[in-house]
């Protein structure tokens, strides 16, 4: 049977070259629907060969019921929660994912090591001993440095993305803190070098459990640490390189339990989830470096002392009759809201009467990349119309109104000048159309923390109000036209 | 010595392994040049579902026939890796089938 149990690592390959082309075909919109399939058949082949494999294996599977009540609990709340979420949900239900990954890796690497440390193998004296026996206690250590980490951090960008969470049995509300301050940066560093060299430590003393459950708990409060001082604008970022280390996180667990697919699956997603993040970061014009360690907005808070009148949708309707250009600017504040079938309802009764709407996606609007256009499409606005940024600068001087709905850092001009947390971050010129409609609770700051001048120019109408409320009430005012 | 060590039992099966490591990591590097900020989302979300890989890792921790406490934390290992898995490859398919539709919706 040894014969049988070899040659089922050929499905090993196959997984692992599907996962190759899955990757690949996930970059380009024709192919990315198959190339998510191919995905999932890899990750099929690999369960079924990892099945057979154990059931060839000298005293098959043992665990049926561990094994088979575990997948089938898994499947049915991974179906459950991808299958209820609101498109809004999307983004932290990644970075949710993207923690039970990275813990999924790091408990098979604490089962190991109560196997390993319970068991008698490593006793460093024993005559057949080699260096290179080390590698899994090594990989253990490591593992769980880079998945309890993963865990947590995650959990951070989550609510980090969610803006806050309910206090359990109370119903008070609490936004997500954003603290760093610059010396937390050498707190890390030294909590890192701590994990690295109890790592090192499980070396020389292989049977001391006390050392990897430090480790776990170095890495739970190096995850925290790590994403608590990052502003939510750059949380993409942030989840797509947690996603890079769920990956490495699993290729350590396959030097652990000894297997090729999880080395080769796991450090493929953990090379591919860095340069995806590279390439978020050029999209956003930041450096990963700036987004990871110099604190980027939403603790300082400036205070706001000007004011600006509102306007009513009557006005805004009287101002928007007779008009040849609108652009509209999605931003979170309408996946908030859930307003974009009104957005849609409101281009459509623009286009009757001959205005031509198109709009404007910031890379970075709502919580992640591609957020708006998801959203938007949900609302059947055809594709055409979603123009990517930089094509869009040069027609703000001809548009006679851009619709800013639930936009504020995105639209900043302060961002030009270069300085401050928004500095050097491209922007909607929306500040160049003839007049700006803002759709927007309060004047209050966006999550980089800083005052928009945009809000207080004469040309900007802000409507003060639910971005839901307000297209509605916009939109009537239209039709009454 | 224990079925822990696997293909740690040989300096060749180390070597192996970190070859193929390694070699992963540069194709890693390799896989992604350009891609359209839309699909951003999706290629994390598809990745962050293959990087579940680690289902396989927990489904062979979880051979045992103890219900010790091991074998508990692989259970829990296996419920992780596989909404990881399930949840993700489903959330992305969404993702694109609404990506998709907007090309649809052009009609």
């Amino acid at each position: 049977m040894v014969e049988v149990s070899s040659l089922l690592d050929i499905g090993y390959l196959i997984s692992a070259t599907l996962f190759i082309f899955g990757i690949k075909m996930l970059g380009s919109p024709k192919t990315a629907p198959k190339g998510n399939m191919y995905g999932a058949l890899g990750m099929f082949v690999a369960v079924i060969v990892t099945v057979l494999k154990m059931q060839l294996s000298d005293g098959g599977i043992e665990g049926w019921m561990w094994i088979l009540l575990g997948l089938g609990l898994g499947a049915a709340i991974g179906y459950w929660m991808a299958t209820t979420v609101e498109m809004t949900g999307m983004p932290e239900l990644v970075a949710l994912f993207n923690g039970f990954g990275g813990a999924a890796s790091a408990l098979v690497a604490l089962s190991e090591a109560l196997k390993v440390y319970t068991s008698e193998t490593y006793e460093i004296a024993s005559p057949i001993f080699q260096v290179y026996h080390l590698i899994p206690i090594l990989a253990i250590g490591a593992s769980a440095l880079v998945g309890w980490m993963t865990l947590t951090g995650s959990l951070v960008a989550m609510f980090k993305l969610k803006g806050g969470f309910t206090i359990p049995f109370t119903k008070k509300w609490v936004r997500f803190p954003t603290w760093g301050p610059s010396w937390l940066n050498y707190v890390k560093s030294g909590l890192f070098l701590t994990g690295l060299i109890m790592i090192l430590m499980t070396l020389n003393d292989p049977g001391n459990l006390g050392l990897i459950y430090g480790i776990v708990g170095v890495s739970c409060v190096l995850g925290i640490l790590f994403v608590l001082p990052i502003g939510g604008a750059d949380m993409p970022v942030v989840v797509s390189l947690l996603n890079s280390l769920s990956g490495i996180a699993a290729a350590f667990t396959g030097f652990v339990v000894g297997n090729t697919v999880l080395i080769i699956a796991g450090s493929m997603v953990g090379a591919a989830g860095l340069i995806l993040t590279f390439i978020m970061c050029k999209a956003m014009n930041r450096e990963l470096f700036d987004v990871l360690f110099k604190a980027f907005g939403g603790s300082a808070k400036e205070s706001l002392t000007r004011t600006k009148v509102g306007s009513d949708p009557e006005e805004v309707a009287m101002v928007l009759d007779g008009i040849s250009k609108c652009i509209i600017v999605p931003g979170y504040g309408m996946a908030v809201s859930q307003s974009q079938h009104l957005v849609k309802e409101f281009a459509d009764i623009l286009e009757e009467n001959d205005v031509d709407v198109s709009y404007a996606i910031h890379p970075v609007a709502g919580r992640m990349p591609g957020h708006m256009n998801v959203l938007l499409a949900e609302a059947n606005v055809p594709y055409e119309k979603l123009i990517e940024m930089d094509e869009i600068n040069s027609e703000f001087s001809e548009c006679d109104v851009a619709l800013v709905i639930g936009a504020n850092d995105t639209v900043n001009p302060a961002a030009r000048s270069g300085e401050g947390p928004l500095g050097g971050m491209p922007i909607i010129d929306a500040d160049k159309a003839g007049v700006v409609v803002i759709i927007k609770r309060s004047l209050s700051v966006g999550y980089a923390g800083v005052d928009n001048d945009l809000f207080y120019e004469d040309k900007t109408m802000m409507l003060f109000g639910d971005g839901k409320k307000m297209m509605t009430e916009l939109n009537s005012a239209l039709k009454e036209l | 010595m224990s079925e822990v060590l696997g293909i740690f039992m040989t300096l060749e099966g180390f070597i192996l392994s970190l070859t193929v490591f390694a070699l992963a990591i540069f194709l890693g590097f390799e896989l992604i040049s350009k891609v359209p900020p839309t699909l951003h989302t999706p290629l994390m979300s598809g990745a962050n579902a293959i990087s579940g890989i680690s289902i396989v890792g927990a489904l062979l921790a979880a051979n045992s026939g103890e219900a010790n406490t091991a074998t508990i934390l692989a259970f829990f290992a296996i419920v992780l890796a596989t909404i990881n898995v399930v949840g993700g490859f489903l959330v992305t398919n969404r993702m694109l089938q609404m990506i998709r539709g907007k090309k649809r919706g052009g009609n």
